[in-house]
């Protein structure tokens, strides 16, 4: 018996005892890396947390540990590092904000430099630090194909320097910098810096979406990136509670209403080709997803804005088309 | 016994610098191209795609700060990382300088310096590097391709030695462009002197460990204490470094200070780089003139050898600092490191300023000879720009002058 803890409430992932041990849920293994351990100081609920853990255990296992991670500066990097104490199991360096991607390419190319092919590095930051400040970099470990496996946790906005608009938040969103007063409230409607989609455009080997509320997807994923080489991009969109305006224990279901939206497509892609999606179980309008969170609480009240969330369903069901994202049997039925 | 000099050659001192580097070793190479630095990434990249330089990976990356970000990864994960750059270039690392020195990877950087801008100018002078003066990197300045090749070398060990990156700065055009005779160390000397990189904290997952931690107000002055003393500790380990280099290749290195002539009571001149070859020139005519002229050429930089300028300059009447780089609203820079080091000695000499070669400005032996017979006469002014236009000067506030609304005003 050992200390991990495990639970599992009302989500897709269990059923667990009813697979063979090969196909579990790492996070459901007794002997689980582990890899951030408990006792860091992210807030109670934080989607980056769940996120990072479900990403690297799978990962350590799909390498036998064998993993140097490089973190960006990010929420992630501040409340798991307070010196002295540290809630890393693996090799763990932090440098910049903006230079993740090029710090990561750095150890991957020091590992081959040494014919130490069998170590993988994996580099991770925020939706800031990725999308925004080190867009560079990301696209120059991209463009060289450097064997690097990056994950963006995109909470879609700075989450911890205060929840200031990032180039990820979606349009009509409340942030600090992005208030829900005067004409146009909240972040604007704008072109949207498609993280995933400029991943695609560069052809590396493999480029995947998932989110907090699909893990055993998430540990799948990870764990498929480890089994390629070259630079790999999986973006992960990991709720914040805090920033978001939900509850701490929302994380999980906001998600899901993300992707059931269509707000937030779900797919996988090897060589600038998607080969996966994952369908819409439960089509529900972006309104089910929108209202649960005080960062549109102004698209509600005091004067409810039909043609904002109108706005935001047209892209919703651009999403759907562009990613195929409703069962085609479903839409039949839905139709008839 | 191994030898000591590979071959001596008439060599352009970009490639003379590439050839020291490949000899050092280096696992990984970040470079991106600025004028005048590209010769030195170009060189290297054939040596690594010829296969006189393996193992080594060398990548080409999408800017300066990539690059010197790059080198942060490579020091990390336990291998020897060197780049280049120059001016714009270097401004655009500095984010990741400083944290490459207070992360403590010895990481060596050569600086092909040039002007910074506005007005963008791509000729020499000083004011890249020494805009990064506090970054926490070691700098030593090269008086000619000779001694920029020795300084490589010396710079990997000490770097190594003291976990702490150091730059190699050497004038942009004047000497990376120049063909000079030049001796290459032999591969086997370099081995002997420089051996395999072993970091002092390393990222491997057979023993994880946490590099680049959140540090609060609890720690973080203790961290930046220790920071400082490691950054002093150059002062004893470079002069010992460089006596083994000079029984290693038979050649002084001048890590510290340059060659010196002193006349008690007389001025002496102090620079960094190239200068110093026209400097010796100049000072050596006035001296066949009688004058009590000397010089002193400064290679380590940061940290200030504030003892070793103490007792070389204790006995000189007059200090003429020779800046190739301006602090606007204060003037010289090394001027100032030198006033504090020479503070409180019982007679301190004069120190004058003079900034010269700004941007490329031609520095000739006929102005040197005549700022230094001024010197010594005692009529240079505490801050003198060498060969200022003055019609320049006074086209260019004449148009100020004009402005529109102060026409009415006159």
């Amino acid at each position: 018996m050992t200390g991990t803890r495990f639970y599992q409430v009302g989500s897709y992932a269990a059923g667990n005892r009813l697979l063979d041990p090969a196909s579990r849920a790492e996070q459901s293994r007794a002997g689980r890396p582990n890899s951030l351990t408990m006792g860091h100081r992210a807030c109670r609920g934080c989607g980056e947390a769940l996120a990072a853990r479900y990403v690297l255990d799978a990962a350590e296992r799909a390498t036998g540990g064998r993993i140097v991670t490089v973190n960006a500066t990010g929420c992630l990097e501040v409340f798991s590092t307070p010196y002295p104490e540290s809630a890393w199991r693996l090799p763990w360096l932090h440098s910049l904000f903006g230079n993740a991607p090029a710090v990561a390419a750095g150890v991957a190319a020091a590992l081959r430099a040494q014919g130490r092919t069998e170590v993988r590095v994996i580099g991770q930051g925020g939706d800031g630090g990725t999308v925004d400040i080190g867009f560079g970099c990301l696209s120059g470990m991209f463009e060289r194909n450097d064997d690097v496996l990056y994950v963006c946790y995109d909470n879609q906005a700075y989450m911890n320097t205060g929840v200031q608009r990032s180039g990820a938040t979606p349009p009509a969103a409340r942030t600090a910098t992005t208030l829900p007063v005067g004409g146009d409230p909240g972040a604007p409607f704008g072109q949207g810096k498609d993280l995933p989609r400029i991943a695609l455009a560069h052809g590396i080997p493999y480029v995947a979406t998932a989110t907090v509320a699909g893990l055993r997807d998430l540990e799948a994923k990870a764990a498929r990136a480890m089994d390629l080489h070259g630079a790999r991009y999986l973006h992960v969109l990991s709720p914040c509670p805090l920033g978001w305006g939900t509850g701490s224990g929302e994380a999980v279901r906001i998600a899901r209403l993300a992707v059931e939206s269509g707000v937030f497509p779900v797919f996988e892609a090897v060589d600038g080709e998607i080969t996966g999606v994952e369908r819409i179980r439960r089509p529900v309008p972006v309104e089910e997803y929108l209202r649960p969170q005080r960062r549109y609480a102004h698209l509600f009240k005091p004067e409810p804005r039909p043609d904002v969330i109108a706005r935001i369903q047209q892209a919703a069901d651009r999403n759907i088309v562009r990613y195929h994202l409703l069962d085609p049997d479903e839409q039949a039925a839905q139709g008839s | 016994m191994a030898s000591r000099v590979e071959r001596i050659e008439q060599i352009e001192g970009s490639k003379a610098v590439a050839r020291a580097v490949a000899a050092c070793r280096p696992q990984v190479v970040a470079a991106y191209p600025i004028s005048p630095q590209t010769h030195i990434v170009e060189e290297v990249s054939r040596l690594v795609r010829t296969g006189e330089l393996t193992p080594c990976q060398y990548v080409n990356v999408e800017s300066e700060f990539a690059a010197m970000s790059m080198c942060i990864g490579a020091s990390a994960a336990g291998s020897r990382a060197y780049t280049a750059t120059a001016s714009q270039g270097l401004l655009f690392m500095a984010e990741a300088l400083f944290n490459a020195s207070g992360l403590g990877l010895p990481i060596v950087l050569t600086v092909a310096n040039r002007a910074l801008g506005a007005p963008i100018n791509i000729w020499n002078d000083h004011s890249d590097s020494l805009s990064q003066r506090d970054s926490g990197w070691i700098q030593l300045y090269a008086r000619d391709n000779q001694q920029a090749v020795d300084l490589h070398p010396l710079a990997f060990r000490l770097a190594e030695e003291l976990s702490l990156p150091v730059m190699v700065c050497m004038d942009g055009f004047v000497l990376t462009h120049a063909v000079e005779r030049v001796e290459l160390p032999g591969q086997e000397a370099v081995d002997a002197f420089l051996p395999p990189f072993r970091p002092a904290q390393l990222l491997a997952p057979e023993q994880p460990m946490t590099i680049g931690a959140m540090v609060g107000p609890e720690a973080f002055t203790e961290v930046r204490y220790l920071a400082h003393t490691r950054h002093l500790r150059a002062l004893t380990v470079l002069p010992r470094l460089a006596e083994e280099f000079r029984a290693a290749f038979g050649r002084d290195p001048h890590a510290v200070l340059g060659e010196a002539h002193l006349e008690p009571g007389g001025t002496v001149v102090l620079a960094m780089g190239s200068v110093l070859g026209t400097l010796a020139d100049a000072v050596d005519e006035l001296r066949a003139e009688g004058l009590p002229v000397g010089l002193l050429g400064l290679t380590l930089y940061r940290p200030f050898p504030a003892e070793a300028l103490r007792l070389a300059l204790a006995r000189a009447g007059r200090v003429v600092v020779l800046e190739r780089a301006l602090a606007p609203g204060v003037g010289g820079i090394v001027s100032a490191d030198l006033a504090a080091a020479l503070h409180g000695l019982p007679d301190p000499p004069e120190i004058r300023t003079v900034i010269a070669g700004l941007g490329g400005r031609p520095i000739t032996k006929a102005s040197l000879c005549r700022m230094l017979a001024d010197a010594t006469a005692g009529r240079l002014p505490e801050l003198l720009f060498l060969d200022l236009e003055r019609d320049v000067v006074e086209r260019e506030s004449g148009l100020l002058e004009k402005a529109p609304d102060e026409e009415g005003a006159t």
